[in-house]
């Protein structure tokens, strides 16, 4: 699988590591009410589609940047790839 | 029709015109007790368990393509019940019980090989992990041996032991561990449900499920509506998908792929099951003499059913550190499939907040050798809407509640279990 880094062109997946959905961006706040619940959500349950998925992949070995990468997880064709940072802070999260 | 040696000599004399289609092809009636979904192992073991040990014979399974098309026919076949924690090791003790008297148990040759597996340790810290992992197993009654390098060299000599980097300091072994022709338990299971008035429905997938007033009154399939007393899911690396139809989005799970390999036939070689425990690679010989061999999931989401070169090289260099011998085999085939890795490693088998509805999955790479305790725990749920004792741990509110049972220590990641 080639992985078009948006600031170093076409790489090896191999270079990356991958953590999983890109949901785990957000998140939840450890003081608000329903803490306990979000974080359970947080951690364990997962969307799981077959079909296309956002998904976080760390360039270990390479510039190591957080990247989103839209991927089918039927066909494994990559359809768009942002850096991590620019989708947090388009979520309004400040780093 | 039972088998048996007689028989074979009778229809070998008599130009084989007395076999039998080892069960039917009925069409799907309009209501059953109980309708599983899923014809994979699981699936089919949970109908034979719930006709003969719980007497309920309005049951059928409910197969999208073939029997046996899914991950039981796909594993690389190997049984063992050497598990550290607790919520875990009485119940995988109990399947390899049931594993010692199942062809009996469903008049079928499965073909199995109790020939040993043998994990290998490389450093003392992994020799004391392994004593450890041993003495639990034996607190639960499971037979465990510490060898040291001279026990693993009478076994296999032929294995790497001066690796500069990763010599063999020793093994556990559980003898009674070891492969089964994996697609012959499929059909095993099938038969022994079917003689006991199972209907088993292949090329029949389930799009959907009757839900009214929080109860499941049957599923929606591509060959009509099914009612259903109880409804059983147990779809392994489509347990996302197939729950999702029944509004339970989001489950502990998600599903990856893993590759399996398997070499032209050699003469006989291994001794059994070999694990390198300096990289991910497990080994053994089948009785056609193919070397099958497999090491890690690909890591990321798929459920594409065939996985991608990285991981080939990776289980290559381990099997080539291991025993360099594996250099000189052509590779003959590979494969992948999907499964259900979950977010501590383990299964779930529960009911669900739905009536009526069940979950059996969340497997990840290790439920074949789980596929007849599964089968009869999740019987046993069915049937009497309590879990089996050595199935209590198996629920979905343990992610709630802190009880994660995880086994190799690596948090909520599935692709690290
Ligand atoms: C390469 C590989 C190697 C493995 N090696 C081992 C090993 O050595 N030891 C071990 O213990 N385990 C191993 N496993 C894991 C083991 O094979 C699985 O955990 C186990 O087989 C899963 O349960 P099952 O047999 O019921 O799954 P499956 O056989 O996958 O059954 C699920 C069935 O559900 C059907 N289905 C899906 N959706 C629908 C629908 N909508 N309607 C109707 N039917 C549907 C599918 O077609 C499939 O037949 C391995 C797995 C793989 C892929």
């Amino acid at each position: 699988m080639i992985i078009p880094h948006p600031l170093l062109g076409p790489r090896d997946s191999q270079e990356f590591t991958y953590l999983g959905d890109a949901d785990l961006i957000d998140r939840p706040d450890w003081q608000a009410e329903n803490a306990a619940d979000r974080f359970y959500e947080y951690l364990y349950l997962r969307d799981n589609p077959a079909g296309e998925h956002r998904e976080l992949w760390f360039h270990e070995q390479g510039d190591r940047s957080w990247l989103v990468v839209t991927r089918d997880t039927v066909t494994h064709e990559i359809s768009k790839v942002e850096l991590a940072r620019d989708v947090a802070r388009a979520r309004g999260r400040s780093k | 029709m039972r088998y048996s040696g007689f028989k074979v000599l009778k229809e070998a004399l008599t130009g084989h015109k007395g076999w039998q289609p080892a069960w039917r092809d009925p069409a799907p009636k309009a209501h059953y007790d109980f309708v599983v979904v899923g014809g994979g192992g699981h699936g089919l073991a949970t109908a034979h368990y719930l006709a003969k040990v719980f007497g309920r014979s309005s049951v059928a399974v409910l197969e999208k393509g073939w029997i046996g098309g899914g991950n039981v026919g796909r594993n690389t076949t190997i049984i063992r019940s050497n598990y550290l924690l607790d919520g875990n090791e009485p119940f995988y003790e109990f399947s390899m019980k049931l594993w010692e008297g199942l062809e009996q148990d469903f008049n079928f040759n499965a073909m199995v090989s109790q020939r040993g597996v043998l994990n290998l340790c490389h450093t003392d810290a992994q020799r004391d992990a392994f004593r450890r992992r041993g003495n639990a197993m034996r607190l639960n009654g499971v037979d465990a041996e510490l060898l040291d390098t001279e026990g693993v060299r009478r076994m296999a000599p032929f294995l790497n032991f001066d690796s500069a980097r990763f010599p063999i300091k020793g093994g556990l072994l559980q003898p009674r561990g070891g492969t089964v022709r994996h697609d012959a338990v499929a059909w095993g299971y099938a038969r022994g449900a079917d003689s006991r008035g199972v209907d088993i429905i292949q090329n029949c997938e389930v799009t959907g499920f009757r839900i009214e007033n929080g109860k499941c009154l049957g599923v929606d399939t591509t060959r009509g509506f099914i009612g259903a007393g109880k409804v059983g899911v147990a779809v392994a690396g489509s347990s996302g998908r197939v729950m999702a139809m029944a509004g339970i989005n989001r489950l502990p799970i998600e599903s990856h792929v893993l590759q399996a390999f398997v070499s032209e036939g050699l003469k006989p070689l291994l001794p059994g099951v070999i694990t390198y425990g300096a990289g991910h690679f497990y080994v053994s010989q089948s009785d056609k003499g193919g070397l099958v061999f497999g090491g890690d999931i690909d890591g990321y989401n798929s459920y594409a059913q065939r996985g991608n070169l990285p991981v080939v090289e990776d289980v290559c260099e381990g099997g080539m550190s291991l025993m360099p011998m594996i250099g000189r085999a052509r590779l003959l085939r590979m494969w992948g499939g999907i499964m259900d890795m979950s977010m501590d490693g383990s299964p779930i088998i529960d009911r669900t907040d739905i009536d009526g509805l069940y979950f059996n999955g969340g497997w990840c790479y290790g439920g074949f050798k789980a596929t007849p305790a599964s089968g009869w725990c999740f019987a046993h749920l069915l049937a009497t809407d309590r879990p089996h004792e050595t199935a209590t741990a198996y629920r979905f509110d343990r992610f709630r509640k802190g009880l994660m049972i995880d086994e190799k220590g690596m948090g909520a990641q599935p692709n690290l279990h």
